[in-house]
């Protein structure tokens, strides 16, 4: 399994499953290609291959196959389905998906069916893409391993010892294992852009209000982001330009419309200034640190200029983090009780309904965060914790602004290490929040990233590099995933010459 | 809201209770009259078949996002104006606690930056109560609890949840503490009532909860600090207002004087035994953990809409009692003044005025006559304004003016002269009128004989005589300064 996915994403593709999302679409839309077609040969790596890697929580087989074949019908009558006309995706299983199950891999949603569509599934719709399933996550997105999930873990389609990654691990390894052309996931403090790197695609976390979350089940409302996973840079462009763009339904959802990715990486990073930042938290293996300081050669090779930088309140963005993203959580999760939907175990009152309800409908983590929260903002701890983060976030955010006077877009590691062994960090919730070291910060700022796959590192695993930018930051940071991406692939066409 | 009670400058207006002082703040809560609730398209309307009014925003469902209904803003900012109020840019803040009727488990409130801040409320009779603020806020659900006593949900088998209401727009005003009569709270509340309805912000209605109203009860010793405040919900009238305030200060002045201490807590006034009992003490209060609603942006109006809101305002119930008062002559917080504004008859009283009448004579006849009439009673200003200048001319009486405007009335119109002519009403001349005071004096002297040794009460009977003599056309007024002329 793990030889074929990792050939399949990084050799020139044999068959649909492999095949980008715009050649599909181009295909579809040009009647050279079935969506049925695409969708059964999808469907078949999913039934070789689900059993082991166990990335979705949901097939929807019958209702794609549904979709799909009206696409072919639209197409034949001469309507055009969309830019992703035909493209099987998986979307992470806490969107709301109108009268699908949406579980956010908790027992506490057993058997609720949203009423309603999340606007980005309104979206995927309107341009043709075809849904495939709803994906494991660690429960409710708070985890970097998807070892969370209650439903089991999923497996790294790379090595099946091995995590994917997480929160958003069952939308990374779908892409990775060929389940589904593109993906997408939802990013807290990392869980798109880690698991990403760690299942070697790419993956991006929009700027805050980029993407609508009406139909994202929250976590942290503040940080939470719904961003695209895809097998390359412009793939990602392409679902960036569909889910993207302002919607009424979310307050938040920045009301400009923004410019094309996909014509925006049709330029180089000629003059781009890229940032390394100097007093970035060490910690990182050696092997993903050797890869960064490829991608630095690269860009500039490529024409970029490498300058430095500092962030120094980035070290303190996993503190600040690990008391707003619980404090906000303790408020989201606290409609979970029982009450109109859901799990509900019964009692002789309603507070031992409440708390039996809670107990058994929420795990470990979820638990762990929503007591972590609900302390942080009591009244006599609010300005010790949860005030003084607020602080903290602030100052990220200022020093970020001041590097990107001097660059137009930082590189950093995305995660620490490739994918780790299962139950290596599970026991220790510090270890496992240190993943998100250099994704957190980001989110703080409400600005966008994303990890691009560049070489690999230990037992021949995917690194992946993060591209950090200002708000609304997107086509520059999309111009250096194109050119990281151009020079991968030509290190890996060309061994000889990118080793010299 | 949480004050800082401390002692304010006397006001003059203090009634002291076995010598000690009322202080009350209240809290008024105004379902706002939008078509829609605060953060969602369902409708704000009430009386519907229970939960019809839903949507995902309104139940909370996972995944759902509040979008700022503008009209509610544009509502809770004409309070806030008419209020006297600083409108201010505010936020929304989330007020966390679990209840089965509260989809989140958070209301969705403005917190430490509310939209209306630092204005004043003048109660009739000018005295001018603080306004603190006045935010908004979304409405719960309702729970119905059965198989209890009394609807309370202690001792019910089970509740039932309507959540048509859930989402509904509210605002919040809370004043500031410088009620220090029962009387005053009556007044405070029937006025800010007055405003709410001129404003076309509410439908005000406490009998269907659409304003609901809490006081803050303390009392304490003129000069003393402000004593410990309770909190006295479910007042569902403003009569029972009055005698729930009245009794927490009964019960907070025995304590003191019984040497026991005062606990803050919040109680719950029984309309059926009259009193207030402990809902709960300060202790057990629920830390609400409020922070910044991260699924909202900052709500800052710009000058201009705060500017057209000022310029759409219409004249509010004490500039239209001055009004009245200065065209009739009557106190601007007289009972016919009041009742006429709170009616919304003062514009027809100023209209028979314009037509060439007596503006004095038309706001009696008008608060009499037309007690059931809307804002336009059926009567054409003039023909109201001929009627008051036969009075003012001494043509008929006040009595004989009441049963032409009867007719008027029932013709919807109609020639005052004509009518009285009709009805054979012609005023008595003075010297006819003199000698048949002359009469009564002779017939009467008895009575005439206990009036001119004070005894005022007496008058009565010799305007009733002379009434009778002259069947009904005498002017009573006038009979009585006749009489009273003789006396002397």
């Amino acid at each position: 399994m793990s030889d074929s996915t990792r050939s399949s994403s990084n050799s020139a593709y044999s068959s649909a499953a492999a095949m980008p999302a715009g050649d599909i679409a181009a295909g579809v839309r040009g009647g050279t290609l079935r969506a049925t077609d695409v969708l059964e040969q999808h469907l078949l790596r999913i039934r070789e291959h689900e059993g082991e890697v166990h990335a979705f929580n949901l097939v929807l087989a019958d209702h794609a196959r549904a979709n799909a074949a009206q696409i072919d019908a639209d197409v034949a009558a001469g309507i055009d389905p969309g830019p992703l006309a035909g493209v099987p995706i998986a979307l992470k299983d806490n969107m709301c998906t109108r009268g699908i199950p949406t579980t956010c891999s908790s027992k506490i949603l057993q058997g609720w069916k949203p009423p309603y569509d999340a606007t980005v599934v309104t979206k995927l719709a309107a341009a043709g893409a075809v849904l495939v399933g709803k994906t494991n996550l660690d429960e409710f997105a708070m985890g970097s391993s998807t070892e969370n999930s209650a439903f089991g873990p999923t497996r790294n389609p790379l090595d099946l010892s091995r995590v994917p990654g997480g929160s958003s691990g069952g939308s990374a390894a779908a892409v990775a294992a060929g389940f589904a052309t593109v993906s997408l996931g939802s990013d807290t403090g990392g869980s798109i852009r880690q698991p990403a790197a760690l299942c070697g695609v790419v993956g991006v976390k929009p700027t805050y209000g980029y993407v609508s979350r009406y139909g994202l089940v929250a976590f942290a409302s503040s940080l939470d982001q719904i961003g695209p996973f895809t097998g390359n840079v412009r793939d990602a462009a392409l679902l960036m330009d569909v889910i993207g763009g302002h919607d009424a339904m979310d307050s938040t959802s920045i009301p400009e419309p923004q410019p094309s990715l996909l014509e925006a990486i049709e330029h180089g990073v000629e003059g781009l200034r890229v940032g390394r930042i100097t007093d970035l938290p060490q910690g990182a293996d050696p092997d993903v640190a050797e890869q960064l300081e490829r991608a630095f050669d690269a860009l500039q090779a490529a024409g970029a200029e490498i300058v430095d930088v500092q962030v120094p309140a980035f070290g303190y963005g996993l503190t600040a983090y690990y008391l707003i993203a619980p404090s906000e959580a303790s408020s989201n999760l606290a409609r979970y009780d029982g009450v109109r939907y859901g799990l509900r175990v019964d009692a002789p009152d309603t507070n031992t309904m409440y708390s039996a309800t809670r107990e058994a409908g929420f795990g470990e983590e979820v638990q762990r965060r929503i007591m972590l929260g609900t302390y942080a903002l009591s009244a006599g701890y609010y300005d010790a914790y949860y005030g003084k983060a607020l602080k903290v976030r602030r100052l990220i955010a200022d020093d970020f602004d001041k590097a990107y006077t001097r660059a137009d877009v930082l590189l950093t590691p995305t995660a620490p290490s490739v994918a780790f062994e299962f139950g290596s960090k599970g026991d220790d919730p510090l270890a496992m929040y240190l993943c998100d070291v250099y994704t957190i910060p980001t989110n703080l700022a409400g600005h966008p990233a994303m990890s691009v796959p560049f070489g690999t590192g230990q037992f021949g695993l995917p690194v992946g590099v993060q591209i950090l930018a200002g708000t609304l930051g997107e086509p520059r940071m999309f111009r250096a995933a194109a050119a990281l991406e151009r020079a991968a692939q030509a290190a890996t066409n060309n061994p000889q010459e990118s080793a010299a | 809201m949480s004050e800082v009670y401390t002692a304010g400058p006397a006001t003059g207006d203090e009634i002291l209770i076995d010598g000690y002082e009322l202080v009350v703040g209240l809290e008024v809560h105004v379902e706002l009259a939008t078509a829609t609730k605060l953060f969602s398209a369902s409708a704000n309307r009430f009386g519907d078949e229970p939960n019809t009014n839903i949507d995902p925003v309104t139940l909370g469902l996972p995944g759902a996002l509040p979008v700022l209904n503008r009209h509610a803003v544009e509502l809770a900012m004409r309070i806030g104006t008419a209020l006297n109020c600083t409108i201010q840019p505010g936020t929304f803040h989330r007020k966390n606690y679990f209840y089965p009727d509260m989809p989140k488990a958070y209301q969705i409130s403005q917190y430490d930056q509310p939209l209306n801040i630092d204005g004043y409320l003048a109660l009739p009779g000018g005295k001018r109560v603080g306004v603190e603020r006045a935010h908004l806020e979304e409405d719960t659900g309702k729970s119905t609890h059965l198989g209890g006593t009394g609807g309370r949900i202690h001792g019910s088998t089970h509740s039932l949840i309507d959540f048509n209401r859930a989402g509904v727009p509210l605002v919040e005003i809370v004043s500031r503490p410088d009620i220090r009569t029962t009387e005053q709270a009556r007044q405070y509340v029937t006025e800010l009532r007055g405003v709410l309805l001129a404003v076309g912000a509410s439908d005000a209605k406490m009998e269907e909860g659409s304003m609901r109203c809490d006081a803050n009860v303390s009392v304490h010793k003129p000069g003393e600090p402000y004593g410990t405040r309770c909190e006295i919900k479910n007042v569902n009238s403003i009569r029972s207002l009055g005698k729930a305030i009245e009794y927490e200060a009964r019960r907070q002045i025995d304590m003191i004087t019984n040497g026991e201490t005062v606990r803050q807590e919040t109680r719950h006034w029984d309309e059926n035994d009259g009193r207030t009992h402990t809902l709960r003490v300060k202790e057990d209060a629920d830390d609400y953990r409020y922070f910044l609603e991260p699924d909202l942006v900052p709500l800052a109006p710009s000058a201009e809409w705060i500017q057209a809101v000022r310029d759409s305002m219409p004249m509010l119930p004490g500039a239209r009692r001055s009004r009245i008062a200065e065209a009739t002559g009557v106190a601007a917080d007289s009972e016919a003044a009041m009742v006429v504004v709170e009616r919304g008859q003062d514009d027809y009283v100023l209209a028979v005025a314009a037509a060439g009448g007596d503006a004095s004579r038309a706001l009696i006849h008008v608060k009499e006559a037309f007690a059931d009439e809307g804002t336009t009673p059926p009567v054409p200003p003039a023909d109201l304004a001929a009627l008051t200048n036969l009075e003012t001319s001494g043509a008929v009486t006040a009595t004989q003016a009441k049963a032409i405007l009867a007719e008027i009335v029932t013709n919807g119109g109609g020639d005052a002269a004509a009518i009285a002519k009709t009805k054979g009403f012609e005023a008595m001349d003075t010297s006819a009128l003199e000698a048949m005071v002359d009469q009564v004096i002779a017939d009467n002297a008895g009575a005439w004989a206990k009036y001119c040794a004070g005894e005022d009460k007496a008058m009565g009977a010799l305007v009733g005589a002379a009434m009778k003599a002259s069947q009904g056309k005498a002017d009573g007024k006038l009979v009585t300064a006749l009489l009273q002329a003789r006396r002397a």
